[in-house]
């Protein structure tokens, strides 16, 4: 502790390569916290949904949709206890820069479907089913565009083009925030009766099944049942679902993991070369202390502190501004991550990777000062 | 009673390929409490001298003892220790830490001592009026002259005690003014504090304020003039 004030007085001599040092490792930090955060919310994503739920899509592709006479086929199969049905909408509000989700819902058995993960006050949800232009609307949601309930909300349809106007009647929390607090749910009925011209029919169908064990039992009797339909059917668990929804995406966890370690790396290669000039600078210095008595592990430690001491300033910047700026801003990357948060586990990771930059960048320059002859650089300074 | 004994010192250096010998068999003696100027033109191993008493350096052969500890036969570490504790050094260009004040460059020896806080205060603030710069504790040593300068690193090398002082070229960049303040110091430190003194150094006015003057030539001892007594070959 009493080499510290000894330590500070170094990082002040170039105080704007210091702070440049520190705000060069704080952005690596940021961006490998936040690029970390987007590959561990992928894999939320990706592995979202009960094990009771399975979902029904067009085998073609998800956005081909599927006629509603399924529905009841659907409702026959064995181990299927509840059926119902969603179709994505497309609308946008206002200048439409804010994304969010607006699906069309069957609402009674929407909201039974999932009344363990959104929980809707029985009084809103009462009010919701009554009326065919009411909307549930996530907190998160409400919150962004500052919208209570009782409010009238116009939305410009974009798959469904016009205007589309909602009162909303009620709003959800969640259990699982990956779930997203930003979603927009409303009556099939009102899109199905708008469009009917259009041929509306469900984008996809979520299933209750009795034993989640059977699940590979009801996938196959389900696809094999429309296998020669008009609307072949891929049925799949919530989670498979999920996670084919993700590798929509490509491979971006790889792409994301090599982007942050390449530039951790990089910076440590920044904050490594200042160190070497600061240490090269105070060769004269070294020798001076070597003289009055500092021993080779003392000089060593002052170096390695003093790397230390930069590279935590930026760790606690940079991991600081990465844990607080999506709650600021509310940032969701336009509802694909919706709980998006740096976890304790990719903080304590952040914390760790500055150590070893610490470390990494201070050992050169600490084993170099420390390894000096003395009479060799007390030449350099006479 | 001798607090420096040099007993057939050899030591060489290799500059590229050749071997250059700086001393064949110096042997010399440092008295207890006295003040010796080394003298001799550029080359003729005076700095060595101080750097192996110092322990800085290592003899390639010989015995170098300061108070009876054989100081060729310390490890890095064990010289390091010994040297915050015995010996006081100064440099020709002060080399005082520019980022410290006066008051932390001569604080840095206490450092490695197991003074608390309040101790090492004290000490500093005694060290530096006794180089009369008390008032000058918390200036950097860009706010300071050179004759301060030099005057603060002598507080950084008396702050721990030590029995012995080497000075190399102290006055070497001073003017008249600043270097017979810096003189009269050591006279006073060598007379009050019964401080051993040796100054390598070029300044005949400088040597005429030692006990004694020792003129290397080339690593041997040329000539010894005894003001009062001291050093002896």
């Amino acid at each position: 502790m009493k080499y510290f004030p000894l330590v500070l007085s170094n990082l002040k001599r170039h105080k704007l390569r210091t702070i440049l040092t520190i705000m060069s490792v704080a952005l690596a930090l940021f961006l490998f916290a936040s690029l970390r955060t987007v590959v561990t919310q992928l894999e939320i994503s990706s592995q979202l949904g009960a094990a009771n739920r399975m979902i029904v899509q067009n085998a073609t592709a998800f956005i081909f949709p599927l006629p509603q006479s399924y529905s009841a086929r659907l409702a026959a199969v064995p181990h299927v206890t509840g059926v119902t049905w969603a179709n994505w909408f497309g609308g946008k509000y206002g200048d439409g820069k804010k994304f969010f989700g607006p699906f069309a819902v069957d609402p009674a058995s929407y909201l039974d479907m999932y009344k363990n993960d959104f929980i809707v006050p029985e009084d809103q949800k009462a009010a919701f089913l009554r009326e065919r232009t009411a909307v549930i609307v996530g907190q998160g949601l409400l919150k962004a565009f500052g919208w209570k309930i009782g409010d009238n909300i116009t939305l410009q349809g974009t798959i469904f083009p016009g205007d589309w106007t909602f009162t909303i009647r009620g709003t959800y929390t969640l259990k699982d925030p990956a779930y997203g607090d930003e979603q927009f749910l409303f009556h099939y009925d009102y899109l199905y009766e708008r469009e009917k011209d259009r041929g509306v029919s469900p984008g996809w169908f979520i299933l209750r099944i009795d034993d989640p064990a059977q699940s590979g039992t009801v996938a196959k009797t389900i696809d094999d049942q429309f296998r020669n339909s008009p609307a072949p059917t891929k049925t799949g668990t919530e989670q498979s679902f999920s996670a084919g929804f993700m590798t929509m995406f490509g491979n971006i966890q790889l792409l994301m993991g090599t982007i942050g370690m390449a530039v951790v790396f990089a910076i440590l290669l920044i904050a490594a070369n200042a160190m070497l000039m600061n240490q090269r600078e105070r060769t004269s210095e070294v020798a001076v202390l070597k003289t009055v008595g500092f021993t080779d592990r003392t000089i060593f430690l002052l170096v390695i502190v003093e790397a230390a001491v930069i590279a935590i300033s930026g760790a606690v910047i940079g991991l600081g501004l990465a844990i607080i700026l999506p709650r600021a801003t509310n940032f969701n990357a336009f509802g694909f991550l919706p709980d998006f948060h740096v976890t304790n586990g990719t903080a304590m990771v952040g914390a760790g990777i500055a150590l070893l930059l610490s470390v990494a960048s201070g050992f050169a320059p600490a084993y170099q000062a420390a390894k000096m002859p003395v009479v060799q650089a007390l030449r350099r300074v006479e | 009673m001798a607090l420096v004994e040099i007993r057939d010192v050899y030591k060489s250096f290799r500059r590229e390929a050749q071997s250059v010998d700086v001393y064949t068999g110096l042997s010399i003696d440092f008295q207890e409490g006295s003040f010796t100027a080394l003298m001799g033109p550029s080359g003729s191993g005076k700095s060595t001298l101080l750097n192996l008493v110092a322990g800085l350096d290592k003899p390639t052969s010989g015995s170098v003892k300061v108070g009876g500890a054989e100081v060729s036969a310390m490890s890095t570490a064990q010289l390091a220790a010994w040297r915050a504790r015995t010996i006081g050094f100064v440099f020709q260009s002060y080399n005082l830490l520019p980022v410290l004040t006066a008051q932390q460059n001569v604080e840095l020896p206490l450092l490695l001592t197991n003074l608390g806080k309040k101790d090492r205060a004290e000490r500093v603030a005694i060290a530096l009026g006794v180089v009369g710069l008390a008032d000058r504790m918390d200036h950097f040593p860009r706010q300071l002259s050179g004759g301060q300068e030099q005057r603060v690193s002598i507080a950084r090398a008396i702050v721990a005690d030590p029995q012995l002082i080497l000075l190399d070229e102290p006055t070497g960049q001073l003017d008249a003014r600043s270097s017979e303040e810096v003189l009269t110091l050591l006279q006073r430190l060598n007379a009050e504090f019964n401080k051993t003194i040796i100054v390598v150094t070029h300044d005949a006015k400088a040597a005429e304020r030692a006990k004694v003057t020792l003129h290397l030539e080339k690593g041997v001892l040329v000539e010894r003039q005894a003001a009062l007594e001291g050093a002896s070959t």
